[in-house]
């Protein structure tokens, strides 16, 4: 009777904490997710005051810029909601990645622009942007990671449908372009 | 924090005994057993609160807020950077002005946080190793070893301060002595072993409180190196930012002993911390240099291997 009584109170103490436990990791993910918005807000925000500081000083590397400019408009104008959102708004960053990272090796290729400051601080401030949001991303990654292997492994899977914990999808890089290597072209150096 | 406030509440309630014991029959209430254990909360409370400040204050450091020059703006990027990869409120960054690379986390939490680094920090690192070395100590941040040794750091001060002062207020040797006949035989011996007790108590306090900040600081660098490397992915970072500040060999200079188990490597160049054995592990605030650079390669190659790369690649970071 009285052993009976102990596992009853012990099975519903873990429940509690198995419980609470994924839905804390619940909130985790949602705000790692929320994290990178900012991350690419501040991104969005940046982009126009960067290339307009350096329109100046690469004049002859006009399209390179134009790119970014494109990019970063059109990930600025994706609103889509739903589950379909994540793919589209990733798709959008990570054109406007790639863009970047041209743009960064662009700048590399020209060491004399290397020597006027506003480059220099360009590229800090284009290294640490990009920077925060793979950061960002990884965090998202490793958040979510611990959630659905928390809410698939035994026993804790018995308590996921009382605390409505999903499977929720990862951050994936889709675009094969940006997988590749940037190519960079030394001979110029 | 809970055994220091026993130890004191011993130290104060023991006394109290031994005094009753041996005959210094008027005060029955245990003014000195509650006296003492106030102090040791107030100290504690106090230390918790001003630990921070204090440790800042004792380096000289200044707060970056406004950063001018390209590496100061890039040692802030880097800690804003690293505070998203570890999820916690950005800390805020002080500069310490000394040529020796060192850097140190202090506060009570992931929400009160600081960190500091020195100009030299800054002049021999690259990019990748400054991120490695600021992961390290959001490592320690983001483990609440920040609030633990900061106030270790603070009460280890304290520990000193009462014992100065109590050893001067109560000059009580004699008079303990003077009465331990009056109350009968059967309390002797008693009396005799409590008596040494306290006074080892007494003579050993600032010594526990030491070796306390000791080991609880040895265990938790090897934790923070495994944190920075899991929130940069790149041990080898840290491996080769280790290996620039141990080859810097000059001492800390504004770094004090106190804060020293507070730093990312000894800042008082102590032969102790390379060297293995019981000594060592008992007395040095850090583990050996060697023996974390060496775990953090085995990370590297470790990952390397599954992604089939050549380790010159990348370790030259």
């Amino acid at each position: 009777m009285w052993v009976l009584l102990v596992l009853v109170v012990i099975v519903g103490l873990w429940v509690v904490a198995a419980y609470n436990g994924l839905i804390s990791l619940k909130n985790q993910t949602v705000n790692a997710f929320k994290q990178i918005d900012v991350q690419l807000k501040r991104r969005h925000d940046l982009i126009p005051n960067l290339v307009n500081a350096v329109k100046g000083a690469m004049d002859f590397e006009r399209s390179t810029l134009e790119a970014v400019i494109q990019a970063r408009n059109q990930a600025v104008k994706v609103n889509a909601s739903g589950p379909e959102a994540m793919k589209q708004v990733s798709q959008a960053e990570n054109a406007l990645s790639g863009a970047l990272s041209r743009l960064l090796v662009t700048v590399e290729r020209y060491p004399q622009l290397k020597a006027t400051g506003n480059i220099g601080q360009l590229q800090e401030e284009l290294t640490s942007t990009e920077n925060r949001i793979a950061f960002a991303r990884q965090l998202y990654n490793d958040t979510a990671t611990q959630y659905n292997t928390k809410q698939q492994q035994f026993p804790t899977t018995l308590v996921a449908g009382l605390a409505h914990a999903e499977r929720t999808d990862l951050w994936e890089i889709e675009d094969q372009a940006e997988r590749a290597v940037p190519q960079v072209d030394l001979s110029r150096r | 924090m809970i055994g220091f406030v026993l130890f004191f509440a011993w130290l104060g309630f023991g006394g109290d005994y031994v005094w009753y014991l041996s005959g210094g029959g008027r005060h029955l209430f245990p003014w000195l057993g509650i006296l003492l254990t106030a102090t040791a909360l107030i100290a504690a409370w106090y230390a918790y609160k001003t630990g921070p400040e204090k440790v800042l204050w004792a380096t000289d450091a200044r707060e970056l807020i406004d950063p001018q020059t390209d590496a100061e703006r890039q040692v802030a990027n880097v800690v804003d950077e690293m505070a998203i990869a570890a999820g916690v409120p950005r800390p805020r960054l002080w500069l310490v002005p000394d040529d020796d690379p060192n850097a140190f986390a202090t506060g009570t939490g992931p929400a009160n946080s600081h960190i500091a680094v020195t100009n030299g920090l800054l002049r021999i690192c690259n990019r990748d190793e400054l991120q490695a070395v600021i992961a390290h100590e959001l490592g320690h941040v983001k483990n609440l070893d920040v609030r633990l040794m900061t106030t270790l750091a603070a009460l280890v001060g304290a520990v000193l301060l009462v014992r100065d002062g109590m050893g001067r207020m109560m000059g009580g040797g004699v008079r303990i002595r003077g009465g331990g006949g009056r109350k009968g035989k059967n309390a002797g011996p008693l009396l005799a072993i409590l008596l040494a007790l306290w006074v080892i108590s007494w003579i050993i306090a600032p010594l526990v409180t030491q070796l306390l900040a000791l080991a609880v600081s040895r265990r938790r660098e090897y934790l923070a190196d495994a944190m920075s490397a899991q929130f940069t992915r790149n041990p080898l970072a840290l491996a080769s930012a280790l290996e620039k500040i141990e080859s810097a060999e000059a001492p800390t200079a504004s770094i004090k002993r106190g804060a020293a188990h507070l730093c990312i490597a000894d800042p008082l160049g102590r032969r102790l911390t390379n060297r293995e054995g019981w000594l060592a592990d008992t007395f040095a605030t850090h583990p050996p240099m060697g023996m974390r650079i060496s775990r953090l390669k085995g990370m590297g190659y470790a990952e390397l291997k599954k992604e089939g790369g050549s380790f010159t690649s990348s370790a030259r970071g």
